[in-house]
């Protein structure tokens, strides 16, 4: 005795659209905006009524003059290019290299015993360290710099990538087995979308190391570069000119996170998580 | 049908889980496993579905030998194990990969109305109640059609009402295509609702203890007296099983040959 199977319209099939509720964060983008504004706020006014002098700590208008200078003059925009592919030509070798890696060690005990203590050691060797080699090695252009970042890229997403992969639910695995699934349809269809979210968390803090280690490259002797603009304004004693590059890093390193998680969160959109409630 | 011959499992760490297991299920009939924790049940049900490897003896389905899985053979866990980053439907769908497009979809259609789900095809495994996942878990294993259904205490997790329910949603399957099904269960209730055949196993090393056959039309009635009767010869051949694990058992009985219904 069978059921009679309704007819299924594609829309019924289709995997579920996002959530109607609308998606601009305006309310919690305000509040995240609040304690910046209100620091920023606070200083103007202690500078403009004298209670402090902004020599070494210019106040925001100063900053934003600064700023809005370097960027009439085009500086601003050679000076963040520079800087930002810099980061993305050494996210890209630093992540492709992490991924590979960590899937080998994720997938092959006898690969993890040879590969990972010697990565272990030497993901606790400081960034700073890494400078003169590279600089013998690759010389002081870009080859050095782009070298620098991806290792500080590096670390995190093999880490993610070999942990993501061990940490997979057996018992999924177990169901592509009962399907008869072969090695390459049991990672398309079973191990890459499990360790997907790990992995897009793995990437973003990549990127995130990929900006502190970029100021170190740039430090290693550019002429351009926003690392360039904060060993610029130490020399030149221009506090405003540092705040401008700090200020420049920060909202850079922000906007291409919340790339990296808008871009990818449609592959997620499965998980169930308490993203959207807290 | 499908066959077990002489059939024992000792795990590396030396553990003998299973000795000389001998059962034959006929083409079509429902069988329930029961015994205590350890008994070897859950263990008898992999080797069937070629996860692991007997480390003795042979299970032929329909004439072919299992050594790995089927596609004879399906199962389901005691947790759906739904992936869940694929729909309702791409969940159905996963194990006939290799079927073409078309006929995939309609045959995921058809397994979804059949556990009346077809509205949820759409949905991620999350947004399901347990129970709705454990249909969909079960819809999933018989879309592949096998001849073979092996469930693995597919109920236990579920409320009494969910678990009635989905009874009458199994049978209702099972009354389509007529699969061999053998079904593990702690629940005697479940056992004798669902089982023409209820075998009780022992543990230490699990072995087959004793066979209650349950003569009765489907639907059954729980109130009825048989099914009382049925139940208590059930447990009573549970009790013995767990007192007596280090003794021979009795042969295999057909303690149900008179018709208690």
């Amino acid at each position: 005795m069978s059921a009679p199977a309704p007819t299924l319209t594609d829309d019924v099939l289709a995997a579920p659209a996002e959530a109607s509720r609308s998606r601009v964060p305006s309310g919690r983008l305000l509040l995240g905006l609040l304690l910046p504004l209100a620091l920023a706020l606070g200083w103007e006014l202690a500078v403009r009524s004298g209670w402090a002098q902004g020599r070494l700590m210019p106040p925001p208008s100063r900053i934003f003059a600064t700023l809005s200078a370097l960027a009439a003059s085009g500086e601003l925009w050679t000076h963040i290019g520079a800087t930002l592919l810099r980061v993305l030509a050494g996210f890209l070798l630093g992540a492709v290299a992490g991924t590979v890696m960590g899937a080998v060690a994720g997938t092959s005990d006898t690969m993890r015993r040879i590969f990972d203590p010697s990565l272990q050691a030497l993901r606790a060797v400081p960034s700073i360290a890494w400078v003169p080699l590279f600089i013998l090695w690759l010389g002081i252009f870009e080859a050095s710099k782009v070298a620098l970042i991806a290792v500080g890229v590096f670390f995190p997403v093999y880490l993610g990538v070999a942990g993501a992969i061990e940490g997979i639910d057996r018992k999924l695995v177990e169901v592509g087995r009962v399907f008869r699934l072969g090695r390459f349809e049991m990672v398309r269809r079973v191990i890459l979308p499990a360790v997907l979210p790990s992995w897009l968390i793995s990437l973003r803090s990549g990127l995130g190391l990929g900006f502190m280690f970029v100021v170190a490259a740039e430090f290693m002797g550019a002429s351009e570069g926003l690392g360039y603009l904060l060993v610029d304004g130490q020399q030149m004693g221009r506090p405003d000119s540092i705040l401008a590059a700090i200020i420049t890093f920060a909202v850079l390193g922000k906007l291409c996170d919340t790339i990296l998680v808008l871009s990818t969160r449609p592959l997620v959109r499965w998980q169930d998580t308490v993203r959207d409630r807290l | 049908m499908f066959v077990v011959e002489d059939l024992s499992k000792t795990y590396s760490d030396g553990t003998h889980a299973l000795s000389d297991i001998n059962l034959t299920v006929a083409a079509g009939e429902i069988v329930a496993l029961v015994g205590g924790s350890g008994c070897g049940k859950t263990t008898l049900l992999r080797l069937v579905a070629g996860l692991d490897q007997a480390s003795r003896g042979r299970i032929v389905v329909d004439g072919e030998t299992i050594t790995a899985p089927h596609p004879f053979v399906g199962i389901a866990f005691q947790e759906p194990r739904l992936l869940p980053w694929l729909t309702v439907a791409d969940n159905v769908g996963f194990g006939i990969h290799d079927v073409p497009a078309a006929e995939r979809r309609e045959r995921v259609i058809d397994a979804l109305a059949r556990v009346h789900l077809a509205e949820h095809a759409g949905r991620w495994p999350r947004e399901l109640s347990g129970g709705q996942q454990q249909r969909v878990s079960i819809a999933r294993a018989l879309v592949a059609r096998p001849r073979v259904l092996l469930l693995d205490e597919p109920f236990s997790a579920l409320d009494a009402f969910t678990r009635a329910s989905l009874h009458d949603h199994l049978l209702t399957l099972w009354e389509a295509s007529r699969p061999t099904v053998v079904v593990v269960t702690h629940d005697v209730d479940e056992a004798v609702t669902l089982a023409d055949r209820v075998i009780v196993m022992r543990p230490r090393p699990g072995r087959l203890y004793e066979t209650i056959t349950v003569h009765a039309e489907r639907p059954r009635d729980k109130l009825a007296v048989g099914f009382d009767k049925a139940k208590r010869r059930v447990l009573n051949a549970l009790d013995r099983s767990l007192k007596t694990s280090d003794i021979e058992p009795p042969k295999t009985a057909d303690a149900g040959a008179a018709h208690w219904w």
